[in-house]
């Protein structure tokens, strides 16, 4: 079996203060940690979970810039037999959508049985790369997956759905399917498994391999802080005033 | 001139940090208040390879290299330092000597058990009456037929109440002073060992410390580490490797005592604005980020000695040990002084940090011995 796993190095903004930069379109990046973003690591683990089921190859691509060979390279440490990195560098201002239609263009001229990728990453949200990569690759595909087989040459695909229901959907391969975080336990790369890693070689490829012209039909108009909502207060006094205030606001609102 | 770290040592840097963070530090409290010997860590640090990181992949190692160890070892100390020490010992003490100076057969034997984290090592160095002074030590080693006969008594030996691996110097021949010094191999069980007290630790309080007893203990001559009377040496030349990973045990300690207390600077609020507004607490943070940033480096200088090759480095070992050391203890100080009363709880790990400090300066060489070290090579 042959997986194709697409993977995005991520700024980790969680715990972090984020700013917006001069150009209003983007945070300030220089002093944020990165990562690969976290549904990623899922599809990755499971991407080498099935390959150490059923044989066969992983192959990790990314559509970065030059760090993203990093975390390319740990994804090759954990169980990855090759990692291709398409140059960020190459295009301008791309969302998910040019992802998704770069993505196509490279992975078209590889072997694959199936395709994983994140449910979502974290610092766009869009959770659009994949569905939409399946649709130009003409691909079944199964979104926030949190369960995967494969029997009888079909992907057994398990989702969550509200209300504690499971829906259970046997897709064709080749397939894509995007992972939700939490369906596997992502390893931590090995020494022996790292010194390995370290010397194998990344394939780098540019705009020049990219076949098409690129149109996105949504661009970003602007980041910004939410307005301080009117609804918020703050309320002030000594903690038992404090404490009285809230109960009584909890007891108004009806929240118990 | 280059500071960058190699890719492989940046992947290990990323990999070891996240292993800890996930896998060691949620019990490190737990285990610095049972004082109970963390076998769990142990294993899941087998399983990434951790416990013979120098140690070619042949005998069940890593394969990687000194600077590499020092940034495990780092990493590791950063949520753990008892695991940290547990680690560098049987990476540093035991199996480095066992590869440097071991026969094919030693190498053959014990490594892959060492590495694969089957037996835990553990080396004897220090007595009841020996510890600065080596060539103090009273333990001796007579031949016997095909055994060595061992009688003394080694004291403080970290792993050593559950290690399967003894590295062991005892005196062969007394009147040769340091030069009748020699190290053994000696496995738990051997007839005549047996553990003595076990010690109940300030910090790093579960790395099994405890005592050594060799009552005519029958050590198998093949056996012997190195040559008769090469002990001394095999000693020396491995406290040069173990402290950069004492120096690199520091760091880590340092570094998780400097985060904590960056965070709570930012959070604590006294007089209306946050600590590190005041300017008595941004003097304290930027001696810490200045001290850690300076002992990394000086341990990582040291262990890239090692990598290029130098056939001695005790002079830059020593250093990067002894600053590193020093260092440790002032910034766990400081850390515990910016949390104030509740860095002095076991609400706040900064007191832990403290506690596990206070041995960098003592195990592995006083520092008083460090600048003994320093000064011998500088007047040589």
């Amino acid at each position: 079996m042959n997986i194709i796993v697409c993977i995005k190095r991520v700024p980790q903004t969680a715990e972090a203060d984020v700013k917006i930069d001069s150009t209003g379109k983007d945070i300030i990046k220089d002093r944020l940690a990165f990562d690969m973003n976290e549904s990623d690591s899922y599809a990755l683990e499971e991407a080498i979970l099935l390959k150490e089921k059923f044989g066969g190859t992983v192959t990790v691509v990314s559509l970065g810039y030059p760090e993203t060979e990093d975390t390319l390279r740990i994804a090759l440490a954990k169980g990855g037999d090759s990692a291709i990195r398409i140059k960020a560098e190459d295009f301008d201002e791309i969302d998910g959508y040019k992802t998704a239609v770069i993505l196509s263009s490279v992975i078209r001229g590889l072997p694959y049985d199936l395709i994983l990728t994140g449910c979502m990453a974290t610092d766009d949200y869009y959770s659009m790369v994949g569905q939409t990569l399946a649709e130009l690759l003409d691909i079944p595909h199964a979104s926030l997956v949190t369960k995967l087989d494969i029997t009888n040459n079909k992907a057994q695909v398990y989702r969550e759905l509200e209300g504690g229901l499971l829906e259970h959907l046997e897709v064709n391969l080749p397939a894509l399917v995007t992972v939700q975080t939490g369906i596997n336990t992502p390893r931590f790369a090995s020494l022996i498994a790292i010194r390995r890693a370290a010397s194998k070689e990344i394939k780098i490829v540019g705009k020049s391999d990219i076949s098409k012209d690129i149109i996105s039909n949504a661009t970003l108009e602007e980041l910004f802080y939410p307005p301080v909502g009117k609804r918020a207060e703050i309320l002030t006094g000594s903690i038992d005033e404090v404490v009285t205030k809230l109960a009584t606001i909890i007891k108004e609102k009806g929240l118990i | 001139m280059n500071f960058d770290l190699t890719p492989e040592q940046k992947m290990l840097q990323d990999q070891v940090r996240k292993f800890a963070e996930a896998e060691l530090a949620p019990v490190a409290a737990e285990i610095d208040k049972t004082g109970q010997f963390p076998w769990e860590n142990i294993k899941k640090c087998a399983k990434q390879g951790l416990l013979g990181i120098v140690v070619p992949e042949k005998y069940g190692g890593s394969g990687l290299d000194f600077v590499s160890l020092a940034i495990a070892i780092e990493e590791i100390s950063r949520v753990c330092a008892t695991t940290g020490v547990i680690v560098a010992v049987n990476n540093s003490l035991v199996t480095y000597p066992i590869l440097t100076f071991g026969t094919e057969e030693q190498k053959q034997k014990y490594l892959p058990l060492l590495c694969s984290g089957a037996k835990i090592g553990a080396i004897g160095i220090t007595e009841p009456n020996a510890g600065s002074d080596v060539a103090g030590m009273e333990t001796t080693a007579r031949l016997e037929g095909d055994y060595y006969i061992l009688n003394g008594t080694k004291r403080f030996i970290t792993n050593g109440t559950e290690a399967g691996i003894y590295v062991v110097f005892a005196y062969t021949n007394k009147e040769l002073k340091h030069k009748g010094i020699s190290a053994f191999i000696v496995e738990r069980g051997t007839e005549g060992f047996s553990l003595g007290k076990h010690e109940d630790l300030m910090g790093i309080r579960a790395s099994g410390n405890c005592e050594l007893i060799f009552e005519d203990c029958k050590v198998p001559k093949e056996n012997l580490l190195g040559k008769e009377g090469e002990g001394f040496k095999i000693c020396m030349n491995t406290l040069d490797v173990s402290r950069v990973d004492i120096g690199a045990q520091a760091v880590g300690i340092a570094q998780a005592a400097f985060e904590a207390a960056l965070k709570y600077s930012k959070e604590r609020r006294a007089f209306g604005q946050p600590l590190c507004e005041f300017e008595m607490i941004q003097s304290m943070l930027a001696e810490m980020a200045t001290q850690i940033h300076a002992a990394r480096l000086m341990v990582y200088y040291a262990g890239f000695c090692k990598d290029k090759g130098m056939p001695r480095f005790s002079k830059e070992s020593a250093m990067a040990k002894y600053f590193a050391a020093t260092m440790a203890v002032d910034v766990t100080r400081k850390a515990v002084q910016i949390h104030g009363g509740y860095g002095y709880t076991k609400d706040y790990p900064v007191e832990r940090f403290y506690r596990d400090a206070k041995i960098l300066e003592i195990y592995e060489g006083t520092s008083e011995i460090q600048k003994i070290v320093i000064a011998r090579e500088l007047i040589k």
